[in-house]
Order: structure tokens, then sequence, then C-alpha cells
């Protein structure tokens, strides 16, 4: 039985249709320590590409498979373990997963399960991964959808059950926003905790995600136990009006690809399949009118109509806000308009921090502190 | 949700989800309801590729068996066309053209410039074309550039189950007539579609690949050959941009003047015969309006001039493979003035 303490570092499965991934470089060397969420490797998938985060704490004792080498989903690629750990113990992980790689035979870990319910006579599309007890529900922002959260959910369902939904009009779930106000919105996510079950959930809304979870929790305070914001719209009246409209009227890829190089701090996260996606997704029927009318819930002219300070206020779980410094689309918002909410300013990400920097958005999530945010509030936030 | 569909099932789809949302579109040809080998309407074949399999029973009334005469069936679709139903009519194969060409090319074309714009004729005729089927020289002809010649038609060349499904219920939804072409090669590929009802507008070119050494531009069943060329190309350290245009007629030239100015080569890949066809059209406007960009000149990959032969052997030499496309994007890359 090898010792509890040896983490194998796999190949995650980012999106439903990965099966295997490329490892385009190690971040760090063999005999280095860790911590649990440090980077370890870029992977290059068909769809995306992505950082692979450390299971554990400890230290990277072995990298199983190299630079340029691929591997199918829940290969074992590498092993962090405390230094403590004698290597006999560590060869012998390293042997079976050589075995594995060499006969293909790796099992494939559970990737999410999406199924739809309907809510308020809507379909409402979801993925889950995870069986634990705590129950998180990820929203995303306008014109997102569940997959954007793919960095976030797989490490966050280690221990718990983590729902991704589409909003209406969004993804796959039914393309009728009807008045497609905040609390509509809102009273989506509420029907869905009651339709799965869930109690209590820890809510993680981004941009317009995080508006709505906002209003979801200051209605039904007694079904909400967190919140975790992500460049929530609704705080100040800044916002890039021209990306939403250019985003909302964009029909080619011509058209789309530029204002989309709004979303990162590195321009280079927005490829040929990153835009396809969206495409593919905005050609749907329904889709347009959906995304006008969800502009006019956005939009006050070229201001934010949507003041979620009053609601944030009357919320009394903890409330962490993640806010990607590089953010082109909200500002960092005024740290008066989060009240007593901790605001964490991430370097290195634009407005799509929980795809840029996930890390980030888990460690919030998981209540510990990140690697490279820095908690702004006795300075007064967003001082840039 | 999107899964996994065959070429055939993603047109079907995009047949039975429009006329479910639409009681004027009705599908007519030979076979459509019935069909070969098949003894009773229950178990009814669906044309002779099972294409429209299961919409006679679907929709009553709907699917008109016609009788093999397709100037009669073509024309009658169009005249209904004109008085407010949108039919999908189904020209067998495109090598029949030549038999319903007037009611295609001088009727239909051209009511709405000769009434002034005050008609519309919202026809679509879907057509097989293309060789592999060892259905010789009468049944495998890739005609399509012939239509493009036409001002007043739209015509289209899907590549994949997804270009196919949205492609179809755009070419139902438009005012204007649309020669909808479908590689029979194809109808057994597979690909991700989603299950709800989407369009792809006509003229926006699908950049099937990005690369920065070679452009590939590639009509309908070419693209997967181009694709192919790209991977192996690849390997040899030559990054191919695969630029399906998805509709031949409009032509989104914008989208293959922007990929030559930044790679300075082009490859044309058409499986029609080489005089006047898309290879020669997209050649010209390249030389026209990137001359300034060209590194090398321009190649095209295209069938020869002669009828598709039957001999196994020589229908295969016959077509554009990925192996002929590779050779002609080192051609334009390893040139020297």
């Amino acid at each position: 039985m090898a010792d509890a303490r040896i983490a194998k570092v796999t190949m995650p499965k980012w999106g439903l249709s990965m099966t295997s991934g490329r490892i385009t470089e190690w971040l760090v060397e063999e005999g280095t320590e860790v911590k649990a969420g440090a980077e370890l490797a870029e992977i290059d998938t068909d769809k995306i590409n992505g950082v692979l985060e450390s299971p554990a704490d400890g230290v990277l004792r072995r990298i199983i498979a190299g630079t340029d080498s691929s591997a199918p989903i829940g290969a074992t690629i590498a092993v962090v373990a405390p230094a403590d750990v004698p290597d006999a113990e560590i060869e012998q992980v390293v042997a079976e997963a050589e075995a594995q790689l060499a006969s293909g035979e790796v099992e494939e870990p559970q990737g999410p399960v999406v199924a739809t319910v309907e809510v308020d006579g809507r379909p409402i599309s979801y993925a889950t991964m995870g069986d634990g007890d705590e129950v998180v529900v990820l929203v995303h922002g306008y014109g997102g959808d569940k997959n954007s959260w793919l960095f976030v959910q797989e490490p966050l369902s280690r221990t718990r059950t983590v729902h991704a939904i589409d909003l209406p009009g969004h993804g796959t779930s039914g393309k009728d926003v009807g008045d497609g106000s905040l609390d509509t919105l809102a009273a989506t996510v509420l029907g869905f905790l009651d339709v799965v079950g869930a109690g209590r959930a820890h809510l993680v809304g981004h941009s317009l995600g995080g508006a709505v979870v906002t209003a979801a929790a200051a209605a039904a305070p007694d079904k909400v136990s967190a919140l975790t914001l992500v460049a929530p719209a609704g705080f100040g009246s800044r916002v890039d009006a021209g990306y939403l409209r250019g985003f909302a009227s964009a029909g080619s890829r011509r058209e789309l690809r530029p204002h989309l190089g709004k979303l990162f701090a590195d321009e280079s996260q927005v490829t040929r399949e990153l835009v396809d996606d969206l495409l593919r997704y905005k050609r749907l029927d329904g889709v347009g009118a959906a995304l006008e009318t969800l502009l006019g819930t956005l939009l006050d002219g070229d201001d934010q109509a949507i003041d979620a300070a009053p609601l944030l206020a009357t919320v009394e779980v903890p409330v962490t806000v993640i806010w990607g410094r590089a953010d082109k689309v909200f500002a960092p918002a005024d740290a008066s308009a989060l009240g007593q909410a901790k605001l964490r300013v991430v370097d290195g990400a634009g407005h799509m921090a929980h795809m840029e920097k996930p890390h980030e958005v888990v460690a919030a999530v998981e209540g510990r502190g990140g690697t490279s945010a820095s908690e702004e509030g006795d300075e007064g936030a967003g001082g840039q | 949700m999107a899964r996994t569909i065959s070429y055939r099932e993603a047109i079907n789809e995009a047949l039975a989800q429009e006329m479910e949302r639409d009681e004027s579109v009705i599908v007519m040809g030979e076979d459509n309801a019935g069909g070969m080998g098949s003894p009773g309407e229950m178990d009814a074949w669906g044309g002779v590729l099972g294409v429209t399999k299961g919409l006679y029973h679907k929709f009553p009334g709907r699917v008109l068996d016609t009788p093999i005469s397709e100037s009669a069936f073509i024309g009658a679709a169009i005249g209904a066309a004109t008085r407010g139903m949108r039919p999908v009519a189904e020209l067998m194969f495109i090598d029949f053209m030549g038999v319903c060409f007037d009611q295609i090319y001088n009727q239909a074309a051209k009511f709405r410039y000769m009434f002034g714009g005050k008609a519309v004729t919202p026809v679509v005729v879907r057509t097989m074309y293309g060789a592999g089927l060892r259905a010789a020289a009468q049944h495998s002809q890739a005609l399509y550039p012939i239509f493009t010649h036409i001002p007043g038609l739209k015509v289209v060349v899907p590549s994949s189950p997804y270009e196919a499904k949205g492609l179809l219920i755009q070419s139902i939804r438009d005012d204007d007539p649309v020669i909808f072409c479908e590689h029979k090669m194809l109808y057994d590929t597979t690909g991700e579609v989603p299950e709800e009802s989407y369009t792809i507008p006509f003229g926006e070119a699908n950049v099937a690949r990005e690369g920065g050494d070679v452009t590939i531009v590639a009509i309908g069943r070419m693209v997967s050959v181009a694709l192919e060329a790209a991977d192996e190309l690849a390997s040899s350290g030559v990054e191919a941009e695969v630029i399906d245009p998805r509709t031949t007629s409009p032509l989104d030239t914008d989208t293959i003047l922007e990929s030559v100015e930044n790679t300075g080569r082009l490859v044309v890949v058409d499986e029609a015969t080489p005089r006047c066809n898309m290879a020669t059209d997209i050649s010209a406007t390249v030389a026209q309006e990137a001359f300034g960009s060209l590194r090398a000149p321009i190649q095209m990959v295209t069938a020869p001039h002669t009828p598709v032969p039957f001999a196994d052997s020589l229908e295969d030499f016959y077509m554009p493979d990925a192996q002929k496309v590779v050779n002609a994007a080192k051609a334009t890359v390893g040139w020297k003035r």
C-alpha cells in the first residue's frame, strides 16, 4: 500500500470532448517544493490551453510524462509527495504509472455529467462533477456557459458536489429569457437549487453571473452559504459598453475576434476554437434575441444598469470578490460598493480571471489565500 | 447539446426541424417518400440514399414523390415557391441538371430581378455531387461551378455535418433560390452537431485550421482532404491555413485574401474539372487583388479535364487527394524565382 501522502498528478479532463492532452512545458523542475494550487505544467488540448496545478503540498518528486509528450486523461504524469517519503515508494508509483501509460490502459476519470432540469418552465442545462456534501454552483457571465468553468470545476469537485449551470439564453439551456431581469435570472438559480435538492450552496458567479448570485443570496439567505464573485457586474457604473454591444451584434469570426481580445490579460487566449465555439452558440435560434434582451438588463446608455451594491449589503454570509487587475470590461470596483466583502485583485488576469488564474478562484471558494492576488481593502481597493 | 451524428442525419434533422417550424416547407423529389427496395410505405426508403427517411410519416401530405421528370418537378417546386411555399426539391444527381436547367437558371434565378424585386423564389434544390461511389461518368460530376456562374442563384457546398445542418436551415429560410450540393461520399461521415436549430450565414468562410505558411482553400469534400494534407505538412514543419468557403455564391473573398496576405502562398483544391471551376475563379481573384502578397505561383489541385472514369483505380487517380495537396503546398513553399 503506497503512502497516502503521495499525490498523483494526473492529466485533467477539461471539457466534455477532451480525451488526451499534450504537455507543452513543465513549469517546475523535479525536486522543487510546491504548494497545492501551484502551477506545474502547461497543457495543450484540441480545444484549449491551460495550466495544470499541483493537487497537494509537497515536492515534485518525479515527472513521468515529459515536455512534448501526450497522455490520456486520468494518466499519472507526475508525482508530488513530501520530501520524507522514501524514494522506493515513489519509484513504485512511477513504475505503475509507466506501465499504465505503455499499455494505454488508463482508467478514465469521471468527467462532468450533463443533465437538464426544468426550472420555471425553462430547460436548464448543467454539468456536475464530484459528490461531496458541500454544494457549489457556478454561474457564468453574459454570453458564457458552463464550460467556462472547466479549470475551476475539476479541482473544486475533489471534495464537493459542483454544478455549473447554463443561464437561460445560454449554452444548451432554453433560449427564452423572459424579461431577462436580474430577478428572473436569480429565480432560475434558486429554482435550480430546489430542483436538484441542493440545500444550502456556495454560489460562485462571474460578471453578469456575479450580480445574479448576489441577487439570489439577497432574496433567499437561507439557501446560500457563501458567495464568491468573479469580476461581478453591478458594482460601480463603469463598463465597456462597446464590448457588450459588439459581442451581441458580431456575426462573423472577423467581427467577433477583436471583441474577445478584451476579455483576457493575455490576448493569445483567444484561440480559433474559442471564437468558433462562441459563433456556434450565437448561430442557435433564439440566442440573438436573448442577448439583446439581456443587454437591456446590463446597460443603461453606456453605463451599467445593474446596481448590486444594495443587494450585497443585505448579504450576511462570507463574500469574496476576485478581480483581474487587467479587466478591460468591468473595472475593479470601488471597495465601498463591495461593503464587507473581501476583494482580491489578481495580477496577470483580465475579465476572465477564472480561466486565466483559476487557482485564485479555487482558493477563494476553499477559503484559502491565493498566490498571485493582493488583498485590497486597507489601502482602498481597485487602486489603479 | 452537441452530439455526434452523420452528414445524412444532419440534413434530415434540418429538414424535420424546418418542417416543424414552418408549415410552408415541403419536400419533393424522386423516391423522397418511398423508394428503392421498400415493399410498403411504412418502411419507406427516403430517397436513393435515405436522406429523407422518416419524414413522410412525420409530415403527412408534405413529402411528395414525383415522377421521373426533373423538368416537371423542379419547375413545380419553383412555381410553388413563387406562390408562398418553401419547397425543398431533390435533384437526385447533380448530373441530371441538364433536363431542368431552364427552370433553374433562366426562370428561378431571374424572377427577383425581372419583377423589380417584387417576386421572391424561396426554393431549395438539394442535389448530390462528386466522385468516389463507383457510379461512373454520368453520376459522379462536381458541377457546382456551373450554378455558381449564374447571378441570382446561391450555391452551398457543405463540408461536414455541422455545416450541412446550419447551411440547409439557412437555405430554407433564404428568399432566393439555393442550390444545395451534398457530396455523396460525405453522407456517412460524422461530427458534432447541436440538437437545436441554427443557421450559418451565406458568404462566411470557415477557417478550418490556422497556419502561417500557406493558404489552402478547399471546396466541399475537399476540406477534409485539405485538413489531412495539413496534418501531413505540419509534420514536415509547414503550417497550412485551411479555408472552407462554405458557399461558392456568395463567395467570402475577404477571408481568402486576408489569409493570403498573411501567408503569401495559395493552393486551391477543387474536385471540379479544371476549366472555369472554383480553383480558377479563386486563383484569378487572388492574383488580381493580392498579387503583391504572393511569394510563389498559385497552385490548383483539381480533377483532370476528363469524364469521371469507372475503373476503380482510374477514379481514385482522378480525384484530388491529400498527397497531391501536400505536393502542391510544398511546391509553393519551396518555390524560387
